[in-house]
């Protein structure tokens, strides 16, 4: 009991005097699991709008195995990660093990089957009446889909924060294609494992509630820009009055 | 202005509509009448070139509209369409409306002023702000009308556009496209279910049933004359069958059911067998100790009623007078007349109200 209560009081000062550890190990995760969930969405919206979008042999069984895809454990991609990109792996030139560049490939590689997934079913999720509408008021085929697109956006906005959540969360990939390196790779989750090993159970709490304020700074942002492709907010802003 | 050549239509190898021909003039309002599930929807979806035809062409406007799908949209784009369940999208009431003109590309600045002409010509102007998805059904029907007249087209086509609103909403609704036809001369097509409506609104109807075409005419026409049993029933009128012309000079002709000798007006020769159609709303009703007022009335038939249905401040009264006739009659007339189930009656009935249908052609 008393170890919680320790590791709460030494999380607070750490986080109040700004640690420069741990706030290195934060911002690393928040970079790496950040760039990951944007390269992720720039692939798999435009990649689940058109699966959405087109008819084509073999849709359903496609969608099927994106839904399997769901629950590929970190470590089974971490593994065909480390396999590809370490020296004697097709990828090994690159020289990506242990290094940042590594665990963002592996993290998107990890939550584009989600972010994918549910970002069909959000645009699945839009009445098809609206379809049928947008193209009798005259919409092109590109017209219609961005509507759609926009239309669903709330849904697909659930699809790339759970998609951060799954990435920042991970302790498989970070840990097997970063290596948890004292300031190069260490982010964390790997840093919690390691600490938590070592029986410093403060700073793990501490880690632990940073990753918590980090992820939840990301939605709150997130959850800003979507509201602001709506016009409510343009009213609020004192725009035209309604 | 819409010309439509063997038009047939097939999902899944399921006929929804068979070899329709059809041309609709530039300003009329054409309606498509017919039971759930004839085809109506499908033959607007056609015509607004969202779905593509088993067979047949439509030609608009001397365009054949069988082309590439860039030619599609240049001709979808001078049309309108409201569907039956109004979608709107998630943004607000003017946003919606601008949505044909955003994807016109038409200037900012026409947009900001066209909008609210629309939203004026629904009645909605104070509704431009609110958020689209909060209105209630007749607002959002409104709403969908103006979306689809704020881009001017030449053709609006209108998918039971009151099939899910209440009286009032459909009352609005009904004078809306009147107005519109008027004002602007837009040519409208629209499909209903009720025939009450049609009339209202269509310079001529459509009758499809099973997804055929089967009769094209005035509303009176429709109304007084179907040209088939289905399509007798459907606006609301029971065949009497089993006749035979017994006498016809120069179309003046009587006809024969069991005992009865009925007077009409029809070229049907001699010794063929007929039905006959009476509109319910036709046939008087007097008790039968009152002197029946001869007048213009030729036929008077003597029976007694066997059911009473009541339909809003009317009557449906079924007679038996050796074939079965139908009245309709008003609620205070019945009290008036005293008129309950068993109570003896002479029915009259002119006999140019009598529509004669030869019984081999109403099989068919």
């Amino acid at each position: 009991m008393s170890d919680i209560i320790d590791g709460v009081n030494q999380a607070i000062s750490l986080i109040v005097t700004l640690n420069p550890e741990v706030m290195h190990i934060a911002a690393l995760s928040l970079f790496i699991s950040l760039t990951a969930t944007i390269i992720a969405a720039l692939i798999a919206i435009p990649a689940g709008g058109f699966i959405h979008f087109h008819e084509f042999y073999g849709k359903r069984a496609l969608i099927i195995l994106i839904q399997t895809l769901y629950s590929v454990p970190t470590v089974v991609v971490g593994l065909v990660i480390y396999l590809l990109i370490s020296r004697s792996g097709p990828l090994g030139v690159l020289g990506l093990l242990f290094s940042p560049a590594g665990m963002i490939l592996g993290q998107t590689v990890l939550i584009i089957p989600i972010m994918m997934g549910l970002v069909i079913s959000a645009l699945s999720g839009v009445d098809r009446g609206i379809s049928d509408t947008l193209v009798a008021l005259g919409a092109t085929g590109l017209q219609k889909i961005l509507e759609i697109i926009k239309e669903a956006r709330y849904a697909i906005l659930s699809a790339v924060v759970l998609g951060f959540g799954r990435a920042i969360a991970e302790v498989g990939v970070a840990m097997m294609i970063g290596g948890n390196i004292r300031d190069q790779t260490r982010v964390l989750t790997t840093a919690i494992t390691l600490e938590t090993g070592m029986g410093n159970f403060g700073l793990s709490i501490a880690l632990g509630i940073i990753l918590l304020a980090v992820a939840l700074i990301v939605v709150v942002v997130l959850n800003l820009i979507t509201s602001g492709m709506s016009s409510d907010s343009q009213r609020i802003r004192g725009g035209p009055q309604g | 202005m819409i010309r439509i050549e063997h038009l047939s239509k097939a999902f899944n190898g399921a006929k929804i509509l068979s070899d329709i021909d059809l041309e609709i003039k530039a300003g009329e309002i054409f309606t498509f009448i017919g039971p759930s599930g004839s085809g109506k929807t499908t033959i607007l979806r056609l015509i607004d070139l969202l779905d593509r035809p088993t067979s047949g062409r439509i030609v608009f406007d001397g365009e054949d509209t069988a082309v590439s799908e860039t030619k599609q949209l240049a001709i979808r784009r001078r049309m309108g369409m409201v569907f039956q369940k109004p979608a709107v999208l998630n943004a607000t009431v003017s946003e919606n409306v601008a949505f044909g003109l955003k994807f016109r590309h038409v200037p900012r600045e026409e947009i900001e002023k066209r909008v609210p002409a629309a939203l004026e010509l629904v009645g909605l102007p104070d509704l431009s702000g609110q958020r689209a998805p909060t209105l209630s059904g007749g607002e959002m029907q409104r709403v969908a009308l103006a979306r689809a007249m704020v881009t001017q087209p030449d053709v609006l086509l209108l998918d039971e556009p009151t099939a899910n609103l209440d009286p009032v909403s459909s009352d609005l609704i009904e004078d809306l496209i009147l107005r519109i036809n008027k004002k602007f001369r837009t040519t409208i097509v629209m499909s209903t279910h009720d025939m009450i409506q049609g009339q209202r609104l269509a310079d001529r109807i459509g009758v499809i049933m099973n997804g055929r075409l089967v009769q094209v005419g005035s509303s009176a026409e429709i109304f007084y004359q179907p040209s088939g049993r289905e399509i007798a029933r459907f606006v609301g009128i029971e065949a009497i069958r089993g006749g035979t012309v017994t006498e016809n000079r120069g179309g003046h002709a009587l006809i024969r059911i069991g005992e009865t000798c009925i007077e009409a007006l029809t070229d049907v020769r001699v010794g063929q067998r007929v039905a006959l159609y009476i509109r319910p709303e036709e046939v008087g009703l007097m008790p039968d100790d009152a002197s029946f007022p001869r007048s213009s009335v030729r036929n008077h038939f003597t029976g007694r009623i066997t059911k009473m249905v009541p339909s809003g401040p009317f009557v449906r009264v079924t007679v038996n007078c050796g074939f079965v006739l139908m009245a309709l009659i008003t609620r205070r007339s019945c009290t008036e007349l005293g008129l309950v189930v068993g109570t003896n009656v002479v029915a009259g009935i002119k006999a140019t109200a009598i529509h004669v249908l030869t019984d081999e052609k109403i099989d068919t």
